[in-house]
């Protein structure tokens, strides 16, 4: 029973000093994408809940991150002069998030598959399309140009946009919204973890599965779908939260379509269903596509001695193409949850083979 | 109609149901006795799974009356018979292939919330069905066909039902294999739970049930006791293959 626990005190150390490691090999806008790569973690696994655990395919998800932003923003920004507490406003984001989960959710219940997804995309799009249109007769979201001078995060009297120094530790405001957004990416990745073992986690497998067996089990079919949307809403819209505090600006553009897609992407890619492929889908998409732009130009020049393609284009183009390997070579995602099929075949083999012997 | 001597279970009286403009019952009239074997029969399309769904509250029927336990299912949810104690293994089988076989059998009692009793009824039903027990661990989706059968009816049996419906259980088996379930089922049925099979598999069907109909075209023709039908040479012509 040592090793478990060797490894758990293994990652918590490198986990802590993951922050600082970065920022002395690659520089500080490592730490950065590091941190946006935890929001978009978190995006993965509420959306995982949906898609993964529950089969509804949701391409619309990043809604629920837009109305936590936009509900952190406006509630802690000049554009409607309130400046609420990070701890009221954050929890607040997450709960309209899980209404507007809900609402979306009741009437796509008897949908499935393409139906259910084209009207999941309309529901994203309209949610960026009010955003970017709520500014007349009445000026709510600032349309198009965003509201920006949103306060930075506050927990008791530490601001998060500050540089502070402990021991010769230097924590710029990229390595504290790190530590908090882990704090958070953990609790996620635990939540998603006991539901994935609970009664309502198999019951969302149950009706994946086969909807009528579901039923006659006694599942209300409803009922769990809609928690479904719900719980996947609520990470999303934490995360929403988190982004505008940390961003310090939110605009409609952030919400687009290909937004929703990327997350979708993550999913997929790294394994539907399987937290770990989730994390390892979240970790790839924002760091491959980082990893490029800084590397195509420089890379171009070595092999031709000039810029040929401008890295951005190509940044997209290399991005796809990995895509279509990456699904190709490894249809069911890099880290599936079948993996636990092939487990657990496996024991049993031994196992049978065990009686036989005896 | 003839008024049924015991005072029946489930109750079926005129019942209509449409898809679309088709007509897939026609107003049919049927009733189980609690502790009976049912056997409903006919060929493909004669309406057999369309009455299982209509009481199970899949589909929604247009006329006529179902009575289970002197209660109208006419606006009672699908998810919500099981607690009421009518349990369906649906067509195909329905298991959860990416469920084991104990989280399929857990889920069988998922309207039931007294945990120790579940626990029991588990080892209960591992005592009945020993090559479940083997296997409890492994997916319910690399199960063979037969077991696959075997786990839907244990897994309907933890739901402790009154009322067990059947839908076609032979349904893609071995003939050996389909032995072994019309074991099982006789002996769910001498412990008291009432069952409604639909089976294309007349002979097997009528060779366990009490009594049988005969579904045509939407419509039930022929009610009487399974040794009967077994004898008449109509069903033996039409359904018997003799």
């Amino acid at each position: 029973m040592i090793r478990p626990w060797l490894g758990i005190v293994i990652i918590a150390i490198v986990l802590m000093i993951l922050p600082f490691f970065t920022d002395a090999l690659f520089g500080r806008g490592w730490v950065r994408i590091i941190d946006f790569a935890m929001l978009y973690i978190m995006l993965a696994l509420g959306l995982n809940i949906v898609v993964g655990y529950a089969g509804l395919l949701d391409l619309g998800y990043i809604a629920f991150f837009a109305v936590g932003a936009y509900c952190y923003a406006l509630l802690n920004s000049p554009q409607l002069g309130l400046h609420l507490p990070f701890w009221i406003v954050l929890p607040l984001g997450a709960l309209l998030a899980c209404i507007f989960g809900v609402l979306l959710g009741a009437p796509t219940l008897r949908l499935r598959g393409d139906y259910l997804a084209i009207v999941t995309l309309g529901f994203g799009e309209i949610i960026r399309i009010f955003l970017n249109n709520l500014n007349a007769p009445i000026n709510i979201t600032n349309g198009p140009q965003g509201i920006s001078m949103i306060d930075p995060i506050h927990i008791g009297e530490i601001s998060l946009n500050k540089t502070y120094e402990i021991f010769g530790l230097v924590f710029s405001p990229v390595h504290l919204h790190y530590y908090l957004f882990l704090g958070f990416t953990l609790l996620v990745i635990v939540i998603s973890l006991r539901l994935q073992d609970s009664r309502i986690g198999r019951a969302w497998v149950a009706l994946r599965e086969d909807e009528i067996a579901a039923k006659a089990m006694g599942i209300s079919a409803a009922k769990i779908k809609l928690l479904a949307f719900a719980m996947g809403a609520t990470f999303g819209g934490l995360a929403g939260g988190l982004f505008a505090g940390f961003q310090g600006f939110v605009s409609p553009e952030s919400f687009s379509l290909t937004e929703s897609i990327t997350v979708l992407c993550m999913v997929v890619l790294g394994g539907m269903g399987n937290i770990r492929g989730v994390l390892l889908g979240g970790m790839l998409l924002v760091a491959l596509p980082e990893a490029l732009r800084h590397g195509s130009g420089p890379a171009q020049q070595l092999l031709f001695g000039k810029t040929l393609v401008d890295p951005e284009s190509l940044r997209m183009l290399l991005f796809g193409l990995t895509l279509i390997i990456v699904m190709l070579w490894k249809p069911a995602g890099l880290w599936p949850s079948n993996q636990r099929k092939s487990e657990l075949t496996a024991n049993t083999g031994t196992i049978a083979r065990a009686q036989q012997d005896s | 109609m003839t008024i049924p001597e015991l005072k029946p279970l489930l109750h079926v009286c005129d019942l209509k149901v449409s898809y679309g403009g088709i007509h897939a019952l026609k107003g049919i009239n049927f009733h189980i006795a609690p502790g009976e074997l049912i056997a409903l029969i006919g060929s493909n399309g004669a309406g057999k799974t369309t009455t299982l769904k209509a009481i199970a509250g899949l589909i929604p029927w247009s006329a006529g009356k179902i009575h289970y336990r002197d209660m109208s299912l006419q606006h009672v949810a699908a998810h919500q018979l099981i607690r009421e104690g009518l349990a369906l293994v649906p067509e195909g089988r329905g298991v959860f292939a990416q469920l084991t076989v104990e989280e399929n059998l857990r889920m069988g009692a998922y309207s039931r919330s007294d945990k120790s009793t579940i626990a029991n009824d588990l080892q209960d039903i591992y005592g009945l069905f020993p090559r479940l027990a083997e296997r409890h661990m492994q997916l319910a989706g690399t199960l063979s066909g037969g077991e696959q059968q075997m786990m839907a009816l244990a897994r309907a049996l933890m739901s402790r039902p009154k009322l067990l419906m059947l839908d076609e259980p032979s349904m893609g088996l071995a003939p050996q294999m389909i032995a072994k379930v019309f074991e099982t089922i006789r002996n769910i049925s001498t412990q008291g739970v009432s069952i409604l099979l639909v089976e294309q598999n007349a002979r097997l069907a009528l060779e366990v049930a009490q009594r049988g109909y005969v579904m045509e075209r939407g419509l039930i023709t022929i009610s009487d006791n399974a040794a009967n039908l077994l004898d008449s040479d109509v069903v033996r012509r039409a359904y018997l293959g003799d």
